[in-house]
């Protein structure tokens, strides 16, 4: 079985997690500039004394597919690459995933992650 | 020397003092170097300095069309002003209120002709360059919203029937020179008229849509402060060159000028810091200007001392109008042209009539210094120059409405943007 790791993290985490991630084994990552809020919603600008809220913040989204022996220590290395103790560190999510098909030579199932 | 003052004392008024020493004067190639330069860094002001300043401040979406504002601003109003506006501020005197078209088409303005030590095409350029950039301070109030073909009629009428006018009352040898105003290089004919007339045209355009409920950032505070900074730079032609000569007088008034900026930036700077928590540089970028039009009545007027206190006055009160004021009053005046420098302007003006010291210019002196009347003199010029430019600039905007079709926007069009609407292009390519 696979699982599929959502990890959204604080921008200027991401490498850290990324060599955390290159240490345990796991040889490919995808990753997107997404924004959004929490619990630490967003903050306040003023212009000329005109406040604006920003309620979205930018963070990072990483997706990982691993097989479901690798998840635990997958989860616990990017909790520890990702924590700051702060408000705002972010969330990881893991889903079941199907199935997965490398395009180029076919290979499916973890043979394909 | 007796010349010199005379010239100071309010660019334009020089004939009726007599034509004895008229015919005495002569070209001084110091003083038309220095005013073909100081013209040259008033025309900076208006199409580099308030164009950034002001679209920086604009939403991306809406940079261009505030920057083409401004451009059309400077090009309608140098033809209009060589063509009958020069004629109409600086003509022979009618009664007191308008030039004679004696010098329509610029007609008689021959290279030779000379306007105290300085050729008259001179002095009318260096004229040309305060009457563009009144007109484009006055788009502050109404970006983000304005149809492009009413802005054109509006600058056209407003340049004609407005600005003219008052130019002329102050510096056309008109009733308010006579009464004795003091104005050194436009706290009134500039800055008041410009903030009033700003504040008519937003109430009758109305606010933009989602003012006060939506964000509306700037889309660059870093043009911002480019644009405060060649505003500023400018700024030393504007107030300096308004002595009309190369001379001590136009040191004093460099000096009163950088020294009024810098003092109310700084204010404006620390007065944001303790109310909002953060020094912003929109603040400071406010701050210089707020200093600068506060110091412009006074630049030639006042001592080194009064320029520090009227700069840091500035910077507390635009802060203040920015920040509460409008917020108070509920209307939208986009980009602050009254609350900067409707009452930026009418701060220095007043200072002047309290501060104008004699020992720096003879043809001026203040409450402090023992003419308590120059305050009243004052008032009334403010007062007067906002009363005529409210009334005369609702009936401009009324026509200016009826002639276009609307002043305003659809709102699909405001909405989507105005560069991309009106100009079929975008300022920024971002990826």
């Amino acid at each position: 079985m696979m699982k599929k790791v959502e990890a959204i993290i604080k921008p200027f985490k991401l490498d850290d997690v990324k060599e955390a991630l290159n240490a345990i084994g796991i040889q490919g990552m995808t990753v997107s500039e997404v924004k959004g809020y929490g619990r630490q919603k967003g903050h306040k600008e003023v212009y000329r004394g005109a406040e604006y809220v920003v309620d979205f913040i930018p963070k990072i989204k990483i997706e990982i597919v691993v097989a479901e022996n690798q998840l635990d220590p997958v989860v616990a290395k990017i909790r520890e690459a990702a924590y700051t103790g702060k408000i705002g560190d972010g969330k990881i999510f893991v889903t079941p995933v199907e199935q997965a098909v490398r395009v180029r030579t076919g290979e499916t199932g973890t043979d394909a992650i | 020397m007796k010349l010199r003052w005379w010239s100071v004392m309010g660019m334009g008024w020089l004939w009726p003092v007599s034509t004895a020493w008229a015919a005495e004067a002569a070209l001084n190639s110091g003083d038309t170097a220095w005013m073909i330069m100081s013209t040259a860094l008033v025309m900076m002001m208006t199409p580099a300095g308030l164009a950034l300043f002001y679209g920086g401040m604009s939403r991306y979406k809406n940079l261009l069309n505030t920057l083409a504002m401004t451009f059309a601003a400077y090009c309608l109003t140098s033809v209009i002003w060589v063509l009958w506006g020069y004629s109409l501020a600086f003509g022979p005197d009618q009664g007191g209120l308008i030039g004679g078209l004696n010098y329509f088409f610029f007609s008689g303005i021959t290279p030779t002709r000379l306007e105290g030590t300085i050729p008259t095409n001179v002095f009318a350029l260096f004229q040309m360059t305060f009457a563009c950039i009144t007109v484009a301070l006055v788009l502050g109030s109404i970006v983000d919203r304005m149809k492009f073909s009413a802005w054109l009629l509006f600058t056209v009428l407003w340049v004609t029937f407005i600005y003219c006018p008052i130019a002329h009352w102050v510096w056309g040898k008109g009733w308010m020179a006579r009464m004795g105003a003091l104005d050194f290089a436009g706290g009134t004919v500039v800055h008041i008229n410009a903030g009033v007339a700003g504040l008519v045209l937003a109430l009758v355009l109305g606010r933009r849509i989602g003012y006060g409920k939506e964000a509306m950032f700037p889309s660059s505070i870093a043009l911002t402060a480019l644009g405060a900074a060649l505003l500023w730079f400018g700024w030393f032609g504007f107030n300096a060159g308004s002595a009309l000569a190369a001379d001590g007088l136009a040191g004093s008034a460099f000096l009163a000028t950088n020294t009024s900026a810098a003092a109310a930036a700084l204010a404006w700077m620390f007065t944001e810091w303790l109310v909002n928590q953060k020094p912003t540089v929109l603040g400071i970028a406010s701050g210089v200007v707020a200093g600068l039009v506060a110091i412009t009545p006074a630049a030639g007027f006042v001592g080194m001392g009064a320029s520090l206190i009227i700069g840091v006055a500035a910077g507390v009160l635009g802060f203040f109008s920015v920040a509460r004021l409008k917020r108070k009053l509920g209307y939208d005046d986009s980009l602050d042209a009254f609350g900067v420098h409707g009452m930026c302007g009418t701060l220095g003006a007043l200072a002047t009539g309290l501060f104008a010291d004699p020992a720096v210019n003879s043809g001026g002196t203040g409450l402090f210094f023992g003419h308590a009347q120059q305050l009243l003199i004052q008032l009334i010029s403010v007062l007067a120059t906002a009363a005529f430019t409210a009334s005369g600039t609702l009936v401009l905007v009324y026509v200016t409405k009826a002639l276009a079709g609307g002043l305003r926007v659809d709102e699909e069009k405001e909405v989507v943007g105005l560069d991309s609407s009106l100009h079929g292009e975008r300022a920024f390519e971002i990826e």
